[in-house]
């Protein structure tokens, strides 16, 4: 027998299905990724969704507007005080109704104090992903002292309800400002920390760079937003583009990488931490006097027409529309969340890839299960 | 471009489209169901207009007819306007699919498929994406009568 005839006869390759999720630690919740494999190498992949699925939209259909806020931040759990700004511009807009500037600054301190917890969540759980437990400690101890400022000034720590249509559900706690001053002057000593410990780590690096590829061209057309299109350098930074809330008054920089691997889109969010850090210190010392709510009526009813608002979460872009007919509740409300979007991505980046690197990409997409399934 | 730009310059496209402003900030576009892949082809490949972005895809119904709602939005430019078709057939809603266009209606469209029912020509792969595949009705008609009482009245 000839060497040639033993592979063939011998060892039949074929194609097979693999199931990752819904249990699997790397698919962060409930999400079942299907796929196809020759080998090592992934021919396919088909996500399975719906395992978190609450039917949010159908829900606020039945709410009053002032209800659906609370619905919202049981989406994108980890960006929960964005989620609840973004419906009540969307109200607010509707309404023509200015809120004054004193909420504008404090809902842009907590939105960007919100993307720093998510980033440095997201650090920890990537870090872990590839292999690197500590990462997940570190990060925790960041972490906890954001989510201790929210628990003082609204009450809790992760689903924050603190934006009502028309200001704020109460003023910040008198200790607000030196916690958040502490917190910036610990958080600028360890941040660096995240990059001699993971960045600059020669496995992490070479798990990353090259990995899980996103062209400039593919990111528009599949519509990504976030951290997940800066990697790919596209510009798509609402804060910049549709500015809302103070982040018109306040210095910072749109960070762009230009390889769309896995490594960019990592170094976008340790870069877009420091620009959060950044903004935060302009406005912390100079939140204007005002009051913290303009009254509404106690039952909401926004006129005839359709309302769209996008803002930027730690993700990317949450969209929020509304379609009115002029009575309390919504006609049709759709949220276009950034994840749905991102993980449309995920087949064009990792098919042709090993199914090691799967994981790694999948960590720096930062899916939140919650904010796709709705 | 500013609205009426925009409303003169895809107006030269194709005549038989509706505009209207009223009571939105875009500039509302209404297409034919049949025209609706051409004019997306055209809207995403003029230079001048480049919608390159579908930020948006929103399922809804109006009581009598079902819709979709496009919002497009061009990198480039950054203007913004709003594409929507409606079909009258309730029992085998079919539109044509944008996948080709934009990728990202993919996944869009398989939701809008899942909560409304509506078929669209051309999909690579159209089935529920939240819900079982067993699922009886498309829960956001507002014909759909919730016997698992799921939304709490």
């Amino acid at each position: 027998m000839t060497k040639d005839k033993i592979t063939n006869d011998s060892f039949k390759t074929q194609e097979y299905f693999v199931n990752m999720g819904p249990q699997h630690p790397a698919t962060h919740g409930v999400l079942r990724l299907i796929l196809t494999i020759d080998g090592e190498i992934i021919k396919n992949i088909e996500p399975d969704l719906g395992y978190i699925h609450r039917s949010i939209e159908k829900m606020c259909e039945r709410d009053s507007y002032q209800q659906i806020v609370h619905l919202t931040d049981r989406m994108d759990y980890l960006s929960s005080h964005i989620n609840n700004h973004a419906v009540c511009l969307t109200v607010e807009k509707s309404l023509e109704l200015e809120v004054t500037d004193r909420v504008k600054v404090i809902r842009t301190i907590i939105d960007e104090l919100t993307r720093i917890a998510s980033h440095t969540l997201w650090w920890g759980v990537m870090g872990m992903d590839v292999g690197a437990l500590t990462t997940y400690f570190l990060a925790f101890r960041d972490r906890e002292m954001i989510n201790d400022i929210f628990e003082e000034t609204c009450g809790a720590r992760l689903t924050m309800n603190y934006n009502i249509p028309g200001g704020l559900m109460n003023d910040i706690h008198p200790n607000f400002i030196k916690r958040v001053k502490e917190f910036l002057v610990h958080f600028r000593k360890k941040l660096p920390e995240y990059d001699s410990l993971l960045t600059n780590n020669v496995i992490f690096q070479k798990r990353t760079k090259g990995v899980g590829i996103l062209s400039y061209k593919d990111a528009i057309s599949y519509g990504v937003s976030g951290p997940v299109a800066r990697g790919s350098g596209y510009s798509s930074d609402v804060r910049k583009i549709h500015s809302y809330a103070a982040y018109d008054k306040v210095n910072f920089d749109e960070v762009l990488f230009t390889e769309g691997d896995t490594l960019s889109r990592y170094k976008v969010r340790i870069a877009e931490m420091w620009e959060s850090m950044k903004i935060i210190e302009q406005l912390i010392d100079n939140i204007p006097e005002g009051d913290i709510s303009v009254p509404t009526k106690a039952v909401i009813k926004l006129p005839k027409g359709e309302f769209y608002q996008k803002v930027e979460t730690a993700r990317g872009e949450l969209g929020v529309y509304i379609n009115s007919t002029g009575t309390k509740n919504p006609y049709r409300m759709k949220f276009r969340s950034p994840g749905l979007s991102n993980l449309n991505a995920l087949n064009q980046m990792v098919v042709g890839g090993k199914i090691g690197d799967l994981v790694a990409t999948m960590a720096s997409l930062d899916i939140v299960v919650p904010d796709i399934d709705r | 471009m500013t609205n009426e730009e925009l409303q003169n310059k895809i107006a030269s496209i194709n005549n038989s489209l509706e505009f209207t402003e009223e009571a939105s900030e875009f500039l509302n576009i209404t297409v034919n169901k049949d025209d609706l892949h051409k004019l997306c082809t055209d809207l995403k490949s003029d230079t001048d207009l480049s919608f390159d972005y579908l930020f948006c895809m929103t399922g809804i119904d109006y009581g009598k007819e079902l819709g979709v709602i496009y919002h497009l939005e061009s990198i480039k430019y950054r203007h913004q306007i709003v594409v929507k078709v409606k079909t009258e057939d309730r029992e085998n809603p079919v539109l044509d699919s944008v996948t080709d266009v934009w990728k990202t209606a993919e996944f869009n469209e398989m939701e809008i498929f899942d909560f409304f029912g509506v078929k669209f020509n051309n999909h690579p792969n159209l089935k529920r994406l939240f819900l079982t595949p067993d699922w009886n009705g498309f829960p956001l008609r507002k014909d759909y009568v919730d016997v698992d009482n799921i939304v709490i009245k």
